[in-house]
């Protein structure tokens, strides 16, 4: 079947794009949310509402943002492309951009309340046990929060899957190249290719569904070891 | 105290939401004003808004609405029953797909302006591209153009490349637009280093993109427009039509750089 072929291709770009935009998004959200539930420090509650901004966002504001940042006249995007010579618009690595940023607030608000569910007297009897601050969060802190955060990237990995607006706007809608899923079923519907858009549309769903059930038997499985111990 | 505070607010809210249900249904009821969908070519955009204006000026109570975008995608969603008056698309070949799959009254169907695809690049640009061959040098990377699955000037594009012997050899270089509009912002932008749209558009960023030349070798660009079979006003339809097709309409569109059918 033709179709498969053609659906084949943007499943693999959109795992590619949704993993490495979960793994971003997941190191810049733990590290953020241990940085505001640690410390205190005046404007920490606007720094959260900022972090959290792509949350509540119009992709396509995040979108523009993006262009006006990384676009080749952009701010940060000219030097790029003027002393490197790389260009984020219209590339893969682009549409990572596009959804570690969307998807990061989901990591980082579950990361920070898990963190400040973490019983702070443990943190300090390993202090006075004589344990550095990094020994403190990878061997207590981390550990009690990880479900929480774990939950967090599982979320944020179905939403950088999802992920349709900003990345059209910085990685376009490039077939074999930036075309993701969601672009390709958006792309099948307007062209009237209804056969191609449900099998995007079937293979989209059968692989949500499967993402969800094994992220469940994770997180139950992690569970009942803990309540185990 | 604060359990006090929060409850003010709550009512307030409430207060203001009811309010705005209630005044937004009593205006729909107030005026019973008529309501005309129009799906339009994304390259019609301006022309069609201030067309829309003068068309309400003329007939008092009448409300006419744009829906813009790709012609292939405005196709699709009236065959999926967008309830839509009147449709205007880019090419013939968009109408012709319309009309068999009978979703439009063929015998209203008429040519209403005509257009040129141009080769555009950003008005900054410091590359020697004079024409459709210039394509091919090694320092071109990007060139922009509507997707020819659903966007009119991309077939135009795909039609001229072809004809020259570049749409293969190109084609690692295409940058696909949803419409043509897009294709005209990622040259305004500076994002890619050529790109094709139609002469219109061009001229409606003429500070951000250059044209450097007239593409040649396609069929000629002619507008169709057309009364929806579905519509329940029948009417009204033909009257923004026959607008389109007179003298105001037409010399609006002209002053928006359109041709003659």
């Amino acid at each position: 079947m033709i179709e498969t072929g053609t659906a084949l291709t943007p499943l693999l770009l959109t795992l590619k794009v949704a993993l490495l935009a979960t793994l971003f998004s997941f190191l810049a959200g733990v590290f953020f949310s241990r940085l505001l539930s640690r410390f205190s420090f005046p404007g920490k509650e606007w720094l959260d509402a900022v972090l959290t901004l792509p949350l509540v966002l119009p992709p396509t504001v995040l979108g523009y943002y993006l262009i006006v940042l990384l676009g080749r006249k952009g701010w940060l995007g000219q030097f790029l492309w003027e002393s490197f010579g790389i260009s984020l618009m219209f590339t893969w690595q682009g549409a990572v951009v596009a959804s570690a940023v969307v998807s990061f607030p989901l990591v980082f608000k579950s990361a920070r309340a898990s963190f400040e569910a973490v019983d702070h007297n443990l943190e300090k009897a390993a202090r006075t046990l004589g344990s550095s601050e990094l020994g403190v969060f990878l061997r207590v802190s981390l550990p009690l929060a990880w479900r929480g955060i774990l939950a967090g990237a599982m979320l944020a990995f179905a939403r950088a899957m999802g992920e349709f607006g900003a990345t059209l706007m910085i990685a376009g809608n490039l077939p074999g190249k930036t075309q993701t899923l969601s672009l390709a079923v958006y792309d099948a519907v307007q062209a009237g290719k209804d056969s191609l858009a449900t099998t995007l549309v079937l293979i989209t769903s059968i692989v949500c569904v499967l993402v969800l059930v094994s992220s469940g038997k994770i997180l139950k499985s992690s569970y009942i070891k803990e309540v185990d111990r | 105290m604060k359990r006090r505070v929060l409850n003010k607010c709550l009512v307030v809210s409430i207060a203001l939401f009811s309010l705005l249900a209630f005044q937004s249904f009593a205006s729909s009821a107030a005026h019973a004003q008529q309501e005309l969908l129009v799906s339009a070519a994304a390259s019609l955009t301006n022309a069609f808004t201030d067309v829309g204006k003068q068309f309400e000026a003329a007939n008092p109570g009448v409300k006419v609405t744009f829906n813009f975008g790709a012609s292939g995608a405005l196709l699709q969603q009236i065959d999926k029953g967008a309830p839509v008056d009147v449709f205007a698309s880019a090419d013939q070949k968009t109408m012709d797909q319309a009309k068999e799959r009978n979703l439009i009254l063929a015998e209203t169907r008429k040519d209403f302006v005509s257009n040129g695809l141009v080769l555009i690049v950003p008005s900054d640009s410091k590359l020697a591209i004079k024409g459709v061959k210039d394509l091919a040098q090694t320092q071109v990377t990007r060139i922009a153009l509507g997707n020819p699955e659903s966007v009119p000037v991309g077939r135009y594009t795909q039609e001229v490349l072809t004809k020259a012997g570049l749409w293969e050899p190109l084609k690692p270089k295409f940058i696909l637009a949803e419409t043509v509009r897009q294709a005209l912002d990622y040259v305004g932008r500076g994002e890619v280093d050529a790109g094709f749209v139609f002469a219109t558009d061009a001229a409606v960023a003429k500070e951000k993109v250059r044209v450097a030349a007239v593409a040649e070798g396609h069929q000629p660009i002619r507008y169709p427009v057309v009364v929806i079979a579905g519509t329940k006003k029948k009417d009204l339809s033909q009257r923004f039509m026959d607008f389109l097709l007179g003298s105001q309409g037409q010399s609006i569109l002209a002053r928006y750089g359109f041709g003659k059918p």
